[in-house]
């Protein structure tokens, strides 16, 4: 590995860093979530973060997104300290995600849930939107078009009005997934996308993130417990326990870290 | 088939995100509109103006305003009485301070000075949710209406402490004033809510609107996919405080022609308001019209089935008005507790089918 990044078993090329956390330490009260932390991601990665549970990697989620601050460590962002941020403005910075437990506006159809997941490229005021005609309606038609795209890629055209409550789980992730697709996010943060589905469905969800980091070019970081999985579509991984890294490599390295082995793969299932 | 939007295929998104994108919505809304504006000024007199259509108006405008704060963004407020009240007095203020200044803006001027109240009463929604908002809220409508009274600037020094309404008049039509005629009041107040409806509409199918449910569904998420919490909340305050507060002024000036704070913008106009959101259904601009016509319509029909046809005595058939609008809503929660509007898409559901259910 370079400096300047490596190229994958399959070819892909992989850049430089995107975001490097610096020995990051996340406390509550006494609860030590996250320890003294370090490792990066790199520009059209595949980057995986596995571990036991309550071993802190929503957390580390957490952190990356702003919504929490850990007391020690830095945070670099394409080459530059991020301040302490509010996660709208970390939105901004082009770092969407998913979430462990779905989500969505429960109270508002597909298109609408994915449409919000635009607003971060939606400029119109209050006073051009109440007035629609003009500039609020040319913007809304653009990034209907743009969330159009996402439907057809993700395929949930025949969902598009239902209201997300009705939706089956595995389809309520997918539109997760879009929503935070449609903010054309520099880094797509997924907690667990394929948990709880069947064998089918996380091949499909399997199917999109790699399409997604293909097509798009999108740098992914995701939380994956199915090891198969995580050895299957990711490019590097960071292992986490007790809130310590204790494994940071590519999948066959990782596969084969005593400590990992006694820590994580021991206790799993295979 | 009476009902149908088979073969009404969209070509555009703009097309698709339309107000009504069923014709026959559409045209029903047309049919709406024509009869309003070309048929009900010609019919309508005095005691038609003053049991249904002003007060139904003005209702539907502070309903639509509280269900922008309350059934979009998830903001509970029991200040829409106090709220109405800064939109009564703020008008009062500029018709006796700029007597030239047309009345038309004297009411957008008095829903610009409510918007930027509710916003300083909106700042606590940052830190409080839920139920303690509500409460926070609660002070505010209580401090209002205590202010009021207790300053005599409001009310001009007069010394029966009420405010009265001038004689203003609009292109030469007097609107408000002892002298209005009841078709007057109805078209002023009818523009005002078109007018206002629209801008809801708008504002609620576009980006700010999307924003609001966000906050209301999840609101972690929805700060964490870019929403500005401080944003969000204060410009659904600041929008529905306008809309209350023009329904405050048209209330004091156009319908009543003279106010004593307590009396017209008491808490018990706060819950009026509240029944009318929940009853028409939250987050529904369709659900605030039907929300704010049952309950203006309600105690009208009863009074004139109670004391017209079974002959009941006036003040009898007045208490047990508040019974049975009170028994209908708490029966109407529990049958359809997403309100009016949920049961007219239910009906319209049923008569896409009909009359092949399958
Ligand atoms: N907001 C919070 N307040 C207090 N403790 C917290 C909070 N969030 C997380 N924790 C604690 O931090 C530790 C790490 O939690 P985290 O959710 O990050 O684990 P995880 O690796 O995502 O686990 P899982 O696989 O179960 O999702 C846990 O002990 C948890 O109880
Ligand atoms: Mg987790």
């Amino acid at each position: 590995m370079t400096q300047d990044g490596y190229t994958t078993p399959d070819g892909r090329k992989i850049g430089s860093v995107v975001m490097e956390m610096k020995n990051i330490t996340l406390r509550f009260g006494g609860v030590v979530a996250i320890k003294d932390i370090s490792f990066d991601i790199r520009e059209g990665e595949i980057r995986a973060i596995i571990g036991p549970n309550g071993a802190g990697k929503s957390s580390m989620l957490n952190v990356i997104n702003g919504f929490y601050h850990p007391q020690e460590g830095e945070i670099w962002f394409h080459g530059a300290r991020r301040a302490p941020m509010k996660p709208y403005e970390v939105a901004y910075q082009g770092i969407a995600r998913t979430f462990q437990n779905i989500a969505l506006f429960k109270g508002m159809s597909t298109l609408d849930n994915i449409m919000t997941g635009r607003l971060t490229h939606m400029k119109a005021g209050i006073v051009a939107q109440a007035i629609w005609k003009g500039a609020a309606e040319r913007e809304e038609t653009a990034n209907r078009e743009a969330v159009e795209k996402i439907i057809d890629f993700l395929e949930i055209q025949h969902i598009r009005k239902t209201p997300v409550g009705r939706l089956p789980y595995g389809l309520q992730k997918r539109v997760e997934l879009a929503r935070a697709l449609a903010a054309e996010p520099k880094l797509l943060l997924l907690d667990e996308p394929m948990a709880g589905m069947n064998v089918e469905e996380k091949e499909d969800m399997s199917r999109f993130i790699l399409d997604v980091n293909d097509e798009f070019g999108t740098t992914i970081a995701l939380i994956e417990h199915d090891m198969g999985v995580v050895m299957d579509i990711s490019d590097r991984v960071v292992v986490m326990d007790y809130g310590k890294k204790i494994g940071d490599g590519t999948p066959d390295e990782v596969r084969n870290n005593q400590e990992v082995i006694d820590a994580y793969l021991g206790v799993a299932h295979d | 088939m009476l009902y149908r939007e088979a073969g009404d295929f969209k070509t555009s998104y703009a097309e698709d995100s339309q107000t009504f994108p069923i014709v026959i919505d559409r045209v029903g809304y047309y049919v709406v509109l024509a009869i309003a504006f070309g048929v009900i000024p010609f019919l309508i007199n005095d005691y038609w103006a003053n049991a249904v259509f002003v007060p139904l108006l003005i209702y539907a405008i502070a309903t639509l305003g509280l269900n922008i704060l309350t059934g979009y963004c998830g903001q509970v407020s029991l200040g829409t009485g106090g709220f109405m009240a800064v939109g009564a007095y703020a008008c009062y203020k500029l018709m006796t301070a700029f007597p030239e200044l047309n009345i038309f803006f004297c009411v957008l001027l008095a829903g610009g000075v409510t918007a930027g109240v509710g916003v300083l009463f909106g700042l606590p929604s940052l830190r409080i949710k839920g139920f303690y908002l509500a409460v926070a809220t609660l002070a505010a409508q209580f401090f209002l209406v205590w202010m009021f009274n207790k300053v005599p600037w409001f009310y001009n020094y007069s010394a029966s402490g009420q405010i009265n309404a001038p004689e203003r008049t609009l292109a030469g039509i007097v609107i408000t004033g002892p002298h209005t005629e009841a078709w007057a009041k109805y078209l002023f107040c009818l523009v005002f809510v078109v007018l206002l409806a629209w801008l809801a509409r708008n504002l609620t199918r576009g980006n700010f609107g999307r924003q609001w449910m966000a906050i209301r569904d999840m609101d972690i998420a929805a700060e964490i996919i870019g929403v500005n919490p401080l944003k969000a909340k204060l410009s659904a305050f600041a929008v529905s405080s306008f809309f209350i507060g023009i329904a405050g002024a048209l209330f004091f000036a156009v319908y009543l022609g003279a106010a004593e704070v307590g009396e017209a913008f008491g808490i018990q106009k706060s819950f009026l308001i509240l029944f009318m959101v929940i009853i028409g259904g939250l987050g529904s601009i369709f659900g605030s019209f039907a929300g704010a016509a049952f309950l203006v319509l309600m105690p009208v029909i009863l009074k004139n089935v109670l004391v017209g046809m079974l002959g009941w005595q006036t003040d009898i058939a007045a208490h047990l008005e508040f019974v049975i609008v009170g028994a209908l809503i708490v029966t109407f929660l529990i049958l359809e507790p997403h309100g009016l509007a949920q049961l007219w898409r239910i009906i319209k559901e049923k008569l896409r089918l009909w009359p092949f259910p399958h």
